[in-house]
């Protein structure tokens, strides 16, 4: 049984059906990081996903730039508990990204500019599920908001949604990536609040 | 849902019911409060804790917090400053008295900790109530003997917003303090009143020659200030470990 804490009432207010259990609403964009922010400079960035040692699907800042952007419209949900609804996004779509290429592996490792890494499943990836964002709310992604480019994965708690994204690695196996070994859930469903081990 | 979820976070253990024994004004705005929480046992220095706030109508709130506390047993002390558009803070610092329950998970946290057995220098550098884990090292090097150095650059507004001051104020051997005010000094104290730059970094951090741990909490801002400025100096980027706080 719960315990009632004297005297609090809370915000209270009408249960919202579009935030996940735990979390609460917020205006801000509340920057949660590991360490120092990566400095990308745009000429040199390179995106890529790697499905074995051989093959290498790289694309430029320009390569990217000449796909398909999308116009995203979602919720987010940090596992620190707070949800921002209704974001406003550009990006490639994975599907767009991983139409060429072939691989019977399962999983993924995310990689990061700064030696950031998250786990996710492929099929997480793809389906209109997941895009390599580009914009956030008209502008161009703020270093500190992972900028030059994130993984965007609406639909996992948002560590999942890597800043500063350098490249995708097939993996048969589902390793954990950084948070994942330090305390964090393997997948992460807001809506199931998979948040810890 | 938590039922769900509590069986999912196995390793976390279940909600534990803590008594507050006692609350300790910190500033202002901060307070620390001291909570016996059977079957807690124990966490690592810079770990946190989930807190669940309960209304009679069964609405709940719950926010993370660092534990200012390290080591074995079942009592924690958490240090929590008012956030004016917070929903859990402001209950925390102005509603909680001695007494009181509070519901709580953790430890959590595996990657801003530190432990008795790291032996490279430290370096800490706190803003506001980012002091909080970093006392938790504190207290931890302390305990534990260690004669690691450690540092620590601590910024406040003014010197009666600083958490833990009489403790921070008589550092041990091994602990060289420096502190910063960026509104107001006080008189007689060298550093005019400003935020802090590269060069109080240079001036009174290990020099990254010396390859130190650095744990920087604070702000978003003081956090983003401090870990630049700290990779612009030669510090490589993974042995700088950062928690930033946004959200109430």
């Amino acid at each position: 049984m719960a315990v009632i804490s004297r005297g609090f009432i809370g915000r209270g207010g009408e249960a919202n059906p579009d935030l996940p259990a735990g979390q609460y609403l917020t205006a801000d964009f509340p920057v949660l990081s590991a360490g120092p922010t990566p400095h990308i400079d745009t000429v040199d960035w390179q995106f890529s996903i790697r499905t074995d040692s051989e093959t290498l699907h790289t694309w430029s800042w320009d390569e990217l730039h000449a796909l398909p952007i999308e116009d995203i419209h979602t919720d987010i949900h940090c596992v620190t508990r707070w949800s921002k609804l209704g974001t406003s996004w550009r990006g490639v779509s994975l599907d767009t990204l991983f139409a060429n290429v072939t691989t019977s592996d399962k999983f993924v490792m995310a990689q990061s500019y700064g030696g950031y890494t998250t786990n996710v499943p492929l099929a997480d990836l793809l389906g209109g599920q997941a895009w390599i964002a580009l914009e956030f709310d008209g502008d161009q992604l703020d270093p500190e908001h992972g900028g030059p480019a994130r993984l965007l994965i609406p639909h996992l708690y948002f560590w999942k949604s890597a800043k500063w994204i350098h490249g995708l690695e097939m993996q048969s196996q589902d390793e954990p990536g950084f948070w994942e070994q330090n305390g964090y859930n393997m997948y992460g469903d807001p809506w199931l609040e998979q948040r810890y081990w | 849902m938590t039922g769900t979820s509590e069986a999912r976070d196995g390793r976390i253990g279940n909600w534990k019911v803590g008594v507050v024994t006692s609350i300790r004004r910190e500033s202002a705005s901060g307070r620390s409060i001291t909570i016996d929480v059977p079957g807690w046992g124990g966490n690592i220095a810079g770990q946190h804790t989930d807190v669940r706030l309960t209304a009679s109508n069964g609405y709940t709130a719950v926010r993370s917090y660092s534990v200012a506390s390290a080591g074995v047993g079942d009592r924690i002390e958490l240090a929590v400053d008012r956030l004016p558009s917070g929903e859990v803070s402001p209950y925390l610092v102005d509603t909680l008295r001695e007494g009181d329950e509070l519901e709580l998970r953790g430890p959590l946290g595996g990657w801003f900790v530190w432990t008795p057995q790291q032996a490279e220098n430290v370096q800490l550098i706190g803003g506001g109530s980012g002091i909080v884990p970093l006392m938790a090292m504190i207290r931890s090097h302390e305990a534990s003997g260690s004669t690691t150095p450690f540092r620590l650059l601590y910024s406040v507004r003014t010197p009666l917003d600083a958490f833990f001051r009489a403790e921070l104020e008589s550092p041990s051997a091994n602990l060289e303090v420096t502190w910063i005010f960026t509104r107001h000094a006080p008189s007689g104290y060298s550093r005019p009143a400003g935020r802090i730059t590269a060069a109080d970094l240079e001036a009174h951090g290990f020099p990254a020659a010396l390859a130190p741990t650095v744990f920087v909490c604070g702000p978003t801002g003081f956090v983003e200030t401090v870990a630049t400025a700290l990779v612009a100096l030669g510090h490589e980027p993974d042995r700088v470990k950062t928690e930033r706080f946004g959200g109430a």
